[in-house]
């Protein structure tokens, strides 16, 4: 059980946990002196470039490479087809737990035939990139065009053209739940919302583009990968797998990382071609993608249509909630992580803030000739919350609440758990009540009504849109990727260890894309320690230099790795007293660690210092009793046991106006409140959730990537695809209740996806107040000028 | 996105650039502020096999006051155009637009000369000099001359000049006493591509129109007169309202293109709506006059 749990080393005087330390890696980035990996190169560096297909579905007939290999500076061409000998076996991406889940066979480039736009076909390389984009021009492709899936729409209807013939069918999966008795609450509800909401594929864009550069000693079989990766112990196991290398001779290096929101956690052709290469050349090949390649062949996401409905009481109580999931994907489901879980989050988590217990979902997948999906932030969720919140605004409306009081009503209460939401999950320590109060104070929620109806009587029509959330944050094992046959461990660890210097290293297998990990983990080593934090050095990143672990994904650095490194850095402390309480003469429990020495507990009296500490115990260790062995260094892991998730919660309000005339909408101000339990740096969180609705938000007003019928991508460069930027944000007030995970001693949940899973939602939920007085109510993301303008009668 | 090999000739002075034209005539491109020309290399949409750059000719920069015009020198970066006091107070309309010509790092690099020269659809000082009835000055192997704005703009990044000319200044006239103008445009992010825009200058007295210029542009294939609206329009007392009819008449002067932005129709209610946002900021500013 949860709550204000006290934890002695963290509360300490010194304490660098729940304060707001820069993070180090920050100057160097700022200055332009962050290494990425493009910035690395190895000497005899040859680099890559990909003829790709122009088809979203065609056959490769015939491939002429002899130009381009007759070009002076081109050391290798190679075609999918001897990609495939190189390989151990194609790739599948299913996992057991998704029992029935179908997909075809995958090579890292296409093997005669391409099943979409983008796809790798002859891989070319060269001494500089722009001469194997020189000579991949060279290489000519006959294509024979076969017919097109590219509407999820159509992909499931009988006699739909096929994805793979062999799969007999384009479903990749179907799920239903079907909890309580929802026939009988919507037979017998006293009203009935229901709406159909369309989402657009969209796709990460992280500042850095996919980026690698493998090195392969054919003399030691070792291979070095450096790669933009937020999980290289994943990256060294399929690596290894797929290409018949002995894993402990894979390291994987990663560097600086220029943002990632998940697109990093997945596997690509390309990159496996660009380190087959390096093992057939024994020379270091890089592969950096473009920004154009990035469109075409980055992890997509998002692409769903909802059939949503809920029924609702006169007192504004949910009875029930219904939706339909059709989830459009790619051509294969994703290596290794599929392209499921997106709709299977949906399921899980839409309508997860309330207390309803009639809930039925079903979930299709479909299979289309687009490039691969994936999880990309916040999985899922900002489909669920716009889906479940934009319904209970709509069951608002029909009983004649206000959004905020049929919120009040249903949310599930702070006392009552442990619990399971209507889809079956076991949820605890969530605080949606104080969530909820603190967000209608820091709104000034009254006022804000009063000032938003001044105004509509002037003609100028601005909405408040207020949206609960819960995020799924740090998986455990029972639960998907590792239960489910993948190499991906949901445990993490930590290695803390004292240098002779009286230095702690802390190495973790939790990695940093700029978002702080390292200097969150740095203060909570030099808090558990009693050391400032200029002695804490922290490594993450290298297969060689961490113990193993599952990387950053969905929310679990702090949350998993974060209590690794407590553990570890406790154990330390622990044998780090013992030491200095034998030198001493000491009881270990009457000495302490303060401020980088050891002192008499409860004073500033110092007794030894750390430096002198790890020099005896690494040089005179004769000084020693022999019964004292010291480690010096110690490995902790943790993962959850039982849970699927550890379930954050939170709530969002924004305040916009909708310009009526030419469908623009100006985000005026958003809030967020949200429970990631104990907050170790609170600028750091802050930020991870601004940052995390700025990506939301994205979704909702710009990001879409735009297919024609025949697949193709219409607008595959920053021209034509818009991101969020500065100018049009709203600032973001982020405040935090912390309640404290009961399943570590830390107490931290995840923090990185909650700004982004309701963002979403919360926009559209102010847009539709904002235009609902005009007879308009938009059910589509993104919110373009033009959906606006449709659903307002004006074009 | 590596660009593809090019021959880069950096001139000394106009007639050896000029020169060279002659010389590699479609075969060139010309580099000025690099804004366009450079992302369209790297994407290998265009492969020339010359690029001259003329950042070198002093001759085609600078801002200066005539005797009834102003003259920008066709290197003129926009950030110099949009800190000339010289601009600010005799050229309010390109003072007005400047603002929205993307974003600071491109006005930076950007030239004003290149900017018509390219003549893109969506780009906001074409429309400007439509508006302003600018003249375009051009050299080539047989000298100089001047081409009038509403003969310049052909059509897509189309315009009068020849293969052999190089565009070295504009000559943008004074403002008549009385004379107003407003700027609108819409584009999905502060400095973007215009979806839609207008560009106004206007002679308004006692609210009627006496004489008004509304040239359109981000929805048209090239900066384009709104002369049915024009028409409509002229003699037209303003009364916080204009009669939807004269608007109508937009439907005969333009034929927006649709893009991934938006349908025709969408662009059409926008230009729409942007001309009675900037004909009302017109006579707000005559009264303010």
């Amino acid at each position: 059980m949860g709550g204000e749990t006290t934890i002695g080393p963290l509360d300490r005087q010194h304490s660098y946990v729940g304060r707001n330390l820069p993070r180090e890696k920050a100057k160097r980035a700022v200055k332009g002196r962050g290494r990425y990996t493009d910035d690395i190169t190895l000497p005899r560096t040859v680099h890559a470039a990909f003829v790709r297909s122009p088809y979203a579905h065609a056959n490769i007939c015939e491939i002429n490479i002899e130009k381009a290999i007759a070009h002076p500076e081109v050391v290798l061409v190679m075609t999918g087809s001897e990609m495939r000998e190189m390989c151990t076996g194609p790739w599948l991406g299913t996992l057991s737990v998704f029992e029935t889940m179908k997909t075809a066979p995958q090579y890292p480039m296409a093997v005669d035939r391409v099943c979409w736009q983008g796809e790798p076909v002859v891989m070319v390389v060269a001494e500089s990139r722009a001469v194997a984009e020189d000579a991949a021009e060279l290489v000519s492709v006959v294509y024979e065009e076969l017919p097109v899936v590219a509407h999820k729409e159509d992909a499931l209807e009988p006699g739909a053209n096929l994805v793979h013939k062999e799969l007999n069918e384009n479903l990749a999966y179907e799920k239903v739940i079907d909890n309580g008795d929802v026939g009988k609450a919507f037979d017998e509800a006293d009203h009935i919302v229901e709406g159909v909401f369309k989402f657009g594929r969209h796709t990460a864009v992280s500042l850095e583009t996919r980026a690698l550069l493998a090195s392969y000693e054919k003399d030691t079989e070792e291979l070095t990968i450096y790669t933009s990766s937020q999980t290289p112990h994943m990256i060294q196991a399929i690596i290894a797998k797929t290409l018949g290398l002995p894993e402990h001779k894979c390291r994987v290096v990663a560097p600086f990382v220029g943002g990632s929101f998940g697109l990093k956690i997945h596997s690509f052709g390309d990159e496996f071609a660009a380190t087959a290469a390096s093992i057939k050349l024994g020379r270091p090949v890089k592969f950096i993608a473009d920004r154009l390649e990035s469109f075409l062949t980055d992890i997509h996401a998002r692409e769903n249509k909802v059939a949503g409905k809920m029924a609702i009481s006169d007192e504004g109580k949910i009875q029930a909630l219904e939706i339909d999931i059709l989830s459009g994907v790619g051509a294969y489901s994703q290596y290794p992580r599929t392209s499921v879980f997106e709709a299977n989050q949906i399921l899980n988590i839409t309508g997860g803030p309330y207390k309803h217990q009639n809930y039925k979902a079903r979930m299709r997948v479909a299979y289309m000739h687009k490039v691969p999906t994936s999880q990309y932030r916040a999985v899922g969720h900002p489909i669920g919350n716009s889906v479940g919140e934009a319904l209970v605004d709509m069951a608002a409306e029909k009983v004649g609440l206000d959004p905020i009081e049929i919120r009040r009503r249903n949310v599930m209460e702070d006392d009552s758990y442990p619990r399971k939401t209507a889809s079956g999950i076991e949820v605890a320590d969530m605080s949606h009540q104080a969530c909820l109060e603190t967000l209608v104070e820091r709104m000034c929620y009254k006022e804000l009504l009063a000032e938003r109806d001044a105004r509509r009587e002037k003609g100028i029509y601005r909405g408040i849109g207020i949206a609960a959330f819960i995020k799924g944050t740090a998986p455990g094992p029972a639960g998907y990727y590792g239960a489910g046959g993948a190499p991906i461990a949901s445990q993490d660890a930590a290695t803390v260890k004292i240098e002779p210097s009286g230095n702690i290293i802390c190495s973790v297998g939790v990695t940093d894309q700029g978002q702080g990990v390292d200097t969150v983990m740095q203060q909570i080593t030099a808090s558990v320690l009693g050391v400032p934090d200029e002695m804490v050095r922290v490594i993450e990143g290298d297969t060689d230099a961490t113990p193993y672990g599952g990387g950053t994904y969905a929310s679990r650095a702090t949350a998993i790795g974060g209590e690794a490194t407590y553990q570890a850095a406790l154990a330390l402390r622990a044998e780090l007293l013992v030491i200095a309480g034998a030198l001493l003469q000491a009881n270990p429990e009457q000495i302490d660690i303060l401020n980088g020495n050891i002192v008499d507990a409860g004073t500033d009296n110092i007794r030894i210092s750390l430096s002198e500490l790890g020099r005896i115990a690494h040089f005179q260790v004769a000084q020693l009793p022999n019964e004292i062995e010291p480690q010096l260094s110690h490995t902790k892991r943790f993962r959850l046991r039982d849970a699927l998730y550890i379930f954050t919660n939170g709530i969002q309000g924004a305040y916009v106006e909708v310009d009526p005339d030419t469908g623009f909408i100006t985000l005026l101000n958003h809030w967020v409140v949200e429970d990631c339990g104990r907050v170790i740096n609170p600028i750091l969180a802050d930020e991870q959730v601004r940052g995390g609705c700025v990506q939301g938000i994205g979704g909702a007003l710009y990001e879409h990537c735009i297919y024609d019928d025949q697949a193709q991508l219409l607008n595959g460069s920053l021209v034509d695809y818009i991101v969020p930027m500065a100018s049009e944000m709203p600032d973001i007030d982020v405040a935090h209740v912390q309640t404290h995970t009961g399943v570590s001693e830390l107490g931290s949940k995840g923090v990185g996806e909650s700004g982004t899973g309701a963002a979403p939602a919360v926009v559209m939920n102010a847009v539709n107040d904002a235009i609902t007085p005009l007879g308009g109510r938009v059910f589509e993301q993104p919110m373009t000028p033009e959906v606006i303008l449709k659903a307002l009668g004006k074009i | 996105m590596k660009a593809p090999k090019f021959r880069f000739i950096k001139p000394q002075s106009l007639s050896e650039a000029i020169g060279l034209l002659s010389e590699f005539e479609d075969e060139a491109r010309i580099l000025a502020g690099g804004q366009s020309l450079i992302p369209t290399l790297n994407m290998r949409l265009s492969q020339p096999e010359v690029v001259i750059d003329i950042n070198k000719l002093d001759e085609l920069k600078g801002i200066s006051l005539e005797t009834d015009h102003v003259r920008i020198g066709a290197m003129t970066r926009h950030v110099e155009v949009m800190g000339s006091a010289l601009v600010n107070e005799n050229l309010p309309l390109i003072a007005e637009a400047l603002p929205y010509v993307a974003h600071v790092a491109v006005r930076n690099r950007g030239t004003f000369g290149g900017s018509i020269a390219l003549a893109d659809p969506a780009a906001e000082l074409p429309a400007c000099i439509l508006a302003l009835q600018a003249e375009i000055v051009l050299e080539g192997p047989q000298g100089r001359r001047k081409v009038d704005a509403d003969d310049f703009f052909h059509g897509l990044y189309d315009t009068a000049m020849r293969p052999d000319e190089i565009l070295t200044e504009v000559l943008l006239p004074l403002a008549k006493p009385g004379e107003v103008f407003s700027f609108m445009e819409l584009s999905r992010r502060k400095g973007d591509y215009a979806q839609a825009g207008v560009a106004c200058r206007a002679l308004i007295s006692s609210k009627t129109f006496e004489n008004i210029r509304l040239v359109y542009f981000g929805s048209e294939l090239k900066p384009t007169v709104g002369e049915n609206v024009i028409r409509a329009l002229e003699g037209q007392t303003w009364s916080g309202d204009i009669d939807e009819k004269i608007f109508s008449q937009l439907e005969d002067d333009l034929d927006p293109i649709d893009n991934l932005h938006g349908s025709a129709a969408l662009k059409m209610h926008w230009q729409k709506v942007l001309t009675k946002r900037a004909i009302a900021a017109a006579v707000e500013k005559t009264e303010l006059v």
